[in-house]
């Protein structure tokens, strides 16, 4: 019995191994702090995902949309009512038809998504050398090595390529990008934003923050899922371990 | 279930509803008093725990059915406002997303002890039979339900499969067109395999029943695959086996919730969080985990099979593959009779143990040949391992069945279970 146990936690193990990233790319790493997030009963970094959030607001909305999130969504991350209010109304939108059938411009909504940098893919393309910047929204799932490869990107810019590696023209060098060559020219330089809380805005700070901003985006209930993942496993374990009692119990009589 | 004497319940309600319609009558004899081998090892848990992962599965599945909506514009956002706005709705997602995983999990563990046991072994042909007919349609099952949040994965992972049966000779570009329902992977596919997805989990409930069914004919195999001879071999289903499944199904649980609430992702393919774009492949077209040895066999066969001295194919890669990874599940039904060992149980079959471990390393094997590109070295692993897959069906285990010495039987279960307790 034993040694079909050890079989099945072999099979299980095998089939279960993420997939190997084959590409070239530079194996991604976390910066030297690591991730607040991660851990049995990691939370986010709060100070971090609002002044990631400054970052995106400030830098990467000006190409990429985040389309699943809502300005109401900031609230979870530590804006108030009227914070919240405020920052969607630095934002229009189309709405409508009115009563005259017309659609009309007015101020954002908390309730509304937010508003993309171009109406459609082909406008997005055509202001970025036909380049599509991907949305955000889901970046960190979606992308092998999820947030030690975005932040490893973020900072990977500036380095020499090897001799025998032709950069294109109109891209950059960039080793953790698939084929080394990314459309996306560096975009965090040294003081680009400036932090309400005095935050000395490195690349290196602004890549973390905005990476945990990213994170927070695409998995907004990491929180309540590990909270809940605890309780859950406490029970569960408290509760088998009264079943096994209730089973030696019941299997003592047949002795 | 009407015949035979029916002994009165004391409880005036269960006792009128049992005389018009016996239900507590079956269930005292099904699950109450039934006589069940008193040796079961704990891989015997893995029937429970599949019944229990298929209701799971219902459950959940209804739940995100009501947010979700089959359209190529709106199932990637559907899915999303699920795991972002719907209450506990990433819970009930990522419980169904890796149930799918955890209940292959529970099926792949429950047909390896079959096997291991000869538990597909006379009387117990159909019972057998029976569940890998519920394999084949759980296949069926995931595959759709992974294409229904409509990303890169999910798309091109549909369009990978349905291409299949473009390999069909003279009718194949007609039957896929007909699968889709248009000229591409597009809506009308993707509304038919949600209607599908719904529907083949309650036809797998049906077979379910039937494989119980049967197996309460037969009554249980068990670890030493001697029939029980008397009373003393057997225990009533209850208490015994309710507290020793209740058990096993809670360790179960408890590495199922531990996925869920740590690692819900780390079953899937991150290009799933990428919504479908047909302009766009993949770097890597992989299936689901549990798809992948299958996926390994469709990929070995690399040739196109022709008449001789002509370049007429017969058999193209393309089929060739088809039909094996068809074949290796056919091959399964046929195992009855492939294995005729009058020994059941695999630890009174010296050879038989050995070319058992052997092969449950060759699916390994080629389930990580799947998971990479169809190059170098893996293409001849997968090769050397897709054939050793029917070699060990079609030629190991008739030879074994032929030339192989069993080590004598116990005469009874009681006497093993006395013989393993005085060691």
């Amino acid at each position: 019995m034993s040694r079909s146990f050890i079989g099945l936690v072999f099979l299980i193990a095998a089939l279960a191994l993420p997939a190997l990233a084959s590409e070239n790319a530079q194996h991604p790493h976390a910066p030297p702090s690591g991730w607040p997030h991660h851990g049995v009963a990691g939370t986010y970094d709060r100070a971090a995902l609002q002044r990631g959030f400054q970052v995106y607001k400030q830098v990467c909305a000006t190409c990429h949309s985040m389309k699943h999130l809502a300005y109401r969504h900031l609230a979870e991350i530590g804006f108030n009512e009227a914070e919240v209010k405020a920052l969607a109304a630095e934002y229009n939108v189309t709405d409508g038809p009115n009563d005259e059938g017309e659609m009309f411009q007015r101020p954002a909504r908390p309730s509304d998504f937010f508003v993309k940098p171009y109406p459609n893919d082909q406008a997005a393309r055509a202001a970025n050398n036909g380049a599509l910047p991907p949305d955000l929204s889901l970046i960190i799932k979606g992308r092998e090595g999820h947030e030690d490869y975005i932040y490893s990107l973020l900072t990977g810019y500036g380095q020499t390529p090897p001799a025998e590696e032709k950069i294109a023209q109109g891209m950059s060098y960039n080793p953790y990008f698939a084929g080394h060559q990314i459309a996306m020219p560096s975009p965090l330089v040294e003081g680009a934003v400036t932090y309400a809380d005095g935050t000395a805005a490195s690349v290196e700070q602004m890549s973390k923050d905005v990476t945990q901003f990213l994170t927070w985006a695409g998995e907004p209930r990491m929180e309540i899922r590990k909270q809940t993942g605890i309780k859950t496993l406490l029970f569960l374990v408290v509760f088998a371990g009264v079943s096994y009692g209730v089973k030696r119990r019941i299997w003592k009589k047949l002795r | 279930m009407s015949s035979g004497k029916r002994v009165p319940f004391k409880n005036p309600v269960i006792e009128w509803i049992d005389q018009r319609l016996p239900l507590f009558t079956m269930l005292e004899k099904e699950y109450g008093s039934f006589p069940t081998p008193k040796n079961f090892n704990y891989l015997w848990n893995f029937g429970a725990i599949a019944t229990f992962m298929l209701a799971v599965m219902i459950a959940t599945g209804i739940f995100l059915a009501m947010e979700y909506t089959p359209s190529t514009d709106h199932a990637f956002n559907s899915v999303e406002r699920i795991m972002r706005d719907v209450n506990w709705g990433w819970l009930i997602r990522y419980v169904h997303m890796n149930g799918a995983s955890m209940f292959f999990v529970a099926v792949f563990v429950h047909m390896f002890r079959g096997m291991y046991y000869g538990s597909f072994k006379a009387p117990r042909e159909l019972l057998w039979m029976l569940g890998v007919a519920t394999f084949l349609l759980m296949m069926a099952t995931a595959f759709m339900g992974y294409v229904l949040p409509w990303g890169q994965m999910s798309f091109w992972g549909a369009t990978v499969i349905t291409n299949l049966f473009s390999a069909i000779p003279v009718i194949g570009d007609d039957i896929v067109i007909w699968l889709w329902g248009g000229f591409s992977v597009d809506n009308p596919t993707l509304n038919r395999f949600f209607a599908l997805h719904y529907l083949l989990p309650f036809v797998i409930v049906a077979v379910v029943v039937l494989h119980v069914a049967a197996l309460h004919v037969s009554g249980s195999n068990n670890p030493t695959g001697v029939e029980p001879k008397s009373s003393k071999d057997t225990v009533p289903f209850h208490p015994y086996y309710t507290a020793k499944d209740s058990f096993g199904l809670l360790i179960f649980i408890i590495v199922y919730a531990a996925v869920v609430f740590w690692a819900p992702n780390s079953m899937g393919h991150p290009d799933n969080y990428t919504p479908a774009n047909p302009m766009v492949t993949p770097a890597h077209i992989v299936p689901e985990w549990y798809f992948l040895p299958f996926y390994a066999i469709l990929r070995a066969f690399t040739i196109d099979i022709t008449i001789p001295f002509t370049s007429i194919v017969v058999i193209s890669s393309k089929l060739g593959g088809v039909i094996l990874m068809f074949g290796a599940i056919a091959v399964l039904f046929l195992l009855p009779w492939l294995d005729r060992s009058p020994v059941r149980s695999g630890t009174y079959r010296p050879l038989f143990k050995i070319f058992f471990w052997v092969f449950l390393a060759v699916c390994i094997t080629l389930g990580w040949v799947g998971k990479n590109p169809p190059e170098g070295i893996y293409v001849i692993i997968g090769q050397i391992a897709t054939a050793w897959y029917f070699i060990h069906f079609l030629i190991v285990l008739p030879l074994l069945t032929k030339y192989e010495k069993p080590l004598p039987l116990p005469a009874s279960i009681s006497e093993a279970v006395k013989r393993k307790g005085a060691r």
